[in-house]
């Protein structure tokens, strides 16, 4: 105990703000239990003894397990694809390739909905959120391989290691951290999610939450009931960590400082096949929901389509309030990743977990804990579009912390020990050495949250400022009347947001090595 | 005994901790006061009252719109789903920013009546509304009604096949041809009128023997369920009219694949839903926010309700809807009151009994 007290005693900040930041995202858990206290408890346990709910829990794993391996799988081979081979085309396929995560689950599932009627249940559920979930094992995974080096690959394959023994033994073991945390956000976003499987006709236990608060006009027995969902998500929590990310950390000393290789495998005859797999995956993933679109826009028979103001305005709110959110989230993660990856005490890496855990509640309950707390605490602020920022930036905090944690994971603490064996302060060694060396995955993590920032539909329609528009919620208004057409328009707006920093973001990401190499 | 280097470090981590939570919140504080300063900027001299929408948001923008040209009162909009709005409201309790809430279904309003964050409707405006539409108690204001019905597949299902009563929906003939959305409000009047004229026990087992009909069929809303049948991926279902002049408006009548059709008058399938609006008691513009109510009730609101593409039956000053729809006195359903009706709860627990829920 005070062996590991005095080691965090020296770096008294980052454990401090480590703890303040994992004290603001774990706001929603306190409303959980605050909120369970004053429900009653009869009613709860009522809910929850009954055949229904075995049959949701057993539904939600099911999926959870599916749709993480195939996640897995898919975003991985994806990432090795683009990052390591001479993929033709491959930069505007590493962008198309991240765009499904972009794109609102509800315009997924209704686009494959519009397309195959009769999906539905685990099979249907299981392709729609693959196909939208993937991007969240592609991009920390494809940040990891872009800032390790592919000349350990080359060493094992000179050695005689066949490409797919090197492959296994060599980039996976590179690109651990960032594969598994991944896939706990894809199983915890799993956990949570309500959007999809309300139209693939799909039920988890979220669903019953959120019949509780909607139909049953009580929220607290939505929160008593996501605490079912925090237990799970703890469950998978702790098998992340027995998969191994615990023993994490690079072991690569200065190897991975000199100019990276950047050697890319000559696909030869594989070329076309990979080419294709890629491609059917873009075309299933951003294909067919910008199809329905499409679809949605020309055979509407109502043409009332919305004004220019009103989405440019819409546009506007939506790009303004992720980008917030998005550079707030991937700041405040930097403490908790440094703590957690440097310190590796138990309390840092108690605080990493504690702090992903947000993302398995369900976003409407996580929305009424923001009110919770500022209609009692920061009255002036409620409805503000600052608290909706902090909001956003709350509800996706995981995704930021997993991939600042997976790139920093790659920089050898040497580095910053250097830094201050040159008498560098503390703070000068974080701005000069440790965060440019972690911007890939500073960029990644903004990337994500922006991402998923422009979708976000339950908070937001509590949370914005009254009169606002965001696209999400006027999609939702003119999907919900089934007026297609009319929220067609927001949709595709929704997706140009998004495509213009996919983009930029791919073509910063392939200068990378180039501008490292340069002398200093 | 802790020794003295490690009660230094604690307090030293718990400072740290301290002085970065304050920092944090100073951070947060500026920022978001600064927000609250640029939105409490009055933009001009006009009344502002906000309306918490849960009604389609569609009808309600031009109801909106008319009610700004006539008043010169501004209505800021809040849309949201209605039962997510009320809420919202009670968690608000007596610091909400909403003036006015407008909502598609009557249980809602019950609700938050019953939580006491309504005031009183001007006598005025209720009496332009026949009074078994309005709050028992003179809390809200029925606007509109729609009626309960079912949509059938005109292909997969023949006029032979067509159920007299709701409770015939428990028949084997329709396993796998029901589809059910047990989550939309629209249906919890229907089980009220069931439980009523049945008693709990065969409520219960008619509500079971419907989920085993719909097997997988399980929709979340009665928009999908029509648009559901109407394509054929089920066969027929339980929805309020409206659903299904709107999905006809929205398609085109050419790709109609689907009828509307009552049940037999007086039956438990064959309801009318209120649509009302309250001011809440909170409320600091509470004149102009009646001022709303009055207006929609008028007319003139009433009038923009009959031409709209919402079909829904206005049910103030006697306006009668131009839509080609059966006439509101033409109707023979279930007399289930509002009062009987209440917040809905007793459906919801029957939903949850049955495992609907």
């Amino acid at each position: 105990m005070s062996a590991r007290l005095r080691r965090s005693a020296r770096r008294p900040w980052l454990v401090g703000a480590s703890l303040a930041v994992v004290a603001l995202v774990l706001l929603p858990l306190a409303f959980l239990f605050l909120q369970s206290a004053n429900s009653g408890w009869s009613h709860v346990w009522r809910l929850l003894w009954r055949h229904l709910t075995l049959t949701l829990l057993w539904n939600t794993v099911q999926l959870a397990v599916v749709v993480t391996v195939a996640s897995a799988v898919v975003g991985t081979g994806a990432a090795w694809a683009t990052e390591r081979t001479r993929l033709p085309a491959r930069r505007a396929l590493a962008a198309l390739v991240v765009l499904p995560v972009a794109i609102p689950d509800f315009v997924v599932a209704s686009g494959w909905v519009s397309l195959f009627p009769s999906l539905h249940g685990l099979p249907g559920a299981s392709i729609v959120l693959t196909l939208g979930l993937y991007p969240l094992v592609y991009l920390p995974v494809a940040a990891s391989l872009r800032s390790s080096d592919a000349a350990q690959e080359e060493v094992a394959r000179s050695l005689g290691l066949g490409p797919w023994r090197t492959f296994f033994r060599v980039t996976l073991h590179q690109v651990r951290v960032a594969l598994l945390g991944g896939c706990l956000l894809v199983a915890l976003y799993l956990l949570a999610e309500f959007g999809a499987f309300s139209i693939l006709r799909f039920q988890t236990f979220t669903t019953e939450i959120y019949a509780e608060i909607l139909v049953g006009f009580d929220p607290a027995a939505g929160a008593a009931l996501s605490l079912v969902l925090v237990v799970l998500g703890i469950a998978v929590l702790a098998g992340e960590w027995a998969a191994g990310s615990g023993s994490q950390g690079s072991r690569a000393g200065l190897a991975s400082t000199r100019p990276r290789s950047t050697a890319r495998s000559r696909l030869g005859r594989a070329k076309l096949p990979l080419l294709a797999a890629v491609g059917i995956l873009v075309a299933l993933g951003v294909g067919v929901p910008v199809g329905a679109i499409v679809y949605w826009l020309v055979a509407e028979q109502r043409t009332t389509l919305p004004g220019a103001a009103s989405l440019a305005s819409a546009a506007w709110h939506t790009f303004s309030y992720s980008a917030v959110a998005a550079a707030l989230a991937s700041v405040i993660a930097l403490p908790v990743a440094i703590l957690s990856v440097r310190r590796r005490s138990r309390l840092a890496l108690a605080l990493e977990r504690a702090g992903m855990l947000v993302q398995a509640i369900p976003g409407l309950v996580v929305a009424f804990a923001l009110v919770y707390f500022s209609v009692r605490y920061a009255r002036f602020a409620y409805q503000s579009a600052a608290l909706l920022v902090v909001g956003y930036s709350v509800m996706f905090f995981p995704l930021a912390l997993v991939a600042v944690r997976a790139s920093l994971a790659r920089v050898p603490p040497r580095l910053e020990e250097i830094g201050r064996s040159l008498g560098l302060r503390p703070t000068l060694v974080l701005v000069r050495v440790t965060v440019p060396l972690v911007l890939p995955g500073l960029l990644a993590g903004f990337f994500l949250v922006f991402l998923t920032a422009t979708t976000e539909l339950a908070a937001t329609l509590l949370l914005v400022p009254n009169g606002v528009q965001t696209l999400a919620t006027q999609f939702w208004a003119d999907s919900a009347e089934l007026a297609y057409g009319a929220a067609a328009p927001f949709a595709a707006v929704m997706l140009a947001v998004a495509v213009v920093p996919t983009y930029l973001l791919s073509r910063w990401f392939d200068r990378l090595p180039s501008r490292r190499a340069r002398p200093a | 005994m802790r020794p003295a280097g490690t009660r230094k470090a604690t307090v030293r981590v718990a400072a740290a901790t301290i002085l970065a939570s304050l920092l944090g919140l100073a951070g947060l504080a500026g920022l978001l006061g600064l927000a609250a300063v640029a939105a409490a900027a009055p933009r001009t001299g006009r009344v502002t009252i906000t309306l918490y929408n849960g009604q389609h948001p569609e009808t309600t923008d031009a109801l909106v719109a008319a009610f700004e040209k006539k008043t010169g009162i501004r209505v800021l909009v809040r849309n949201g789903d209605e039962d997510q709005l009320g809420d919202q409201i009670v968690e608000e309790g007596g610091s909400s920013p909403a003036d006015v809430f407008y909502s598609e279904n009557s249980p809602v309003l019950e609700d938050l009546q019953s939580h006491g964050l309504l005031a009183e409707v001007w006598t005025s405006t209720l009496a332009e509304v026949p009074r078994r539409y309005d709050s028992p108690d003179g809390d809200w204001v029925g606007v509109s009604a729609r009626v309960s019905g079912f949509v059938y597949n005109t292909r997969l299902l023949s006029r032979s096949q067509l159920p007299r009563s709701v409770l015939d929906l428990a028949s084997p003939r329709y396993a796998g041809k029901l589809g059910l959305a047990p989550t939309e409000t629209d249906f919890q009047p229907v089980v009220m009128a069931v439980e009523r004229a049945v008693g709990h026990a065969r409520a219960l087992r008619w509500l079971e023997a419907l989920d085993r009909n719909a097997g997988s069929h399980v929709y979340p809303d009665n928009e999908t369920l029509t648009a559901a049948v109407n394509s054929g991926q089920v066969a027929i279902g339980v929805i309020d009219n409206y659903y299904w002049y709107r999905l006809r408006y929205d398609l085109g009548a050419s790709h109609m694949r689907s009828a509307f059709a009552y049940f037999a008058p007086r039956d438990a399938g064959y309801v009318v839903d209120v649509s009302g609006a309250a001011v809440l008691r909170s409320s600091r513009h509470r004149r102009a926010a009646e001022e709303l109510l009055g207006f929609l009730v008028s007319r003139r609101g009433e009038e923009i309700l009959a031409h709209s593409q919402s079909y829904e039956y206005p049910l103030g000053s006697g306006v009668k809807t131009a839509q080609p729809i059966r006439p509101f006195d033409e109707l023979r359903p279930d007399p289930l009151t509002i009062a009987e009706l209440g917040d809905g709860h007793a459906a919801l627990a029957l939903l949850q009994e049955a495992q609907l829920l």
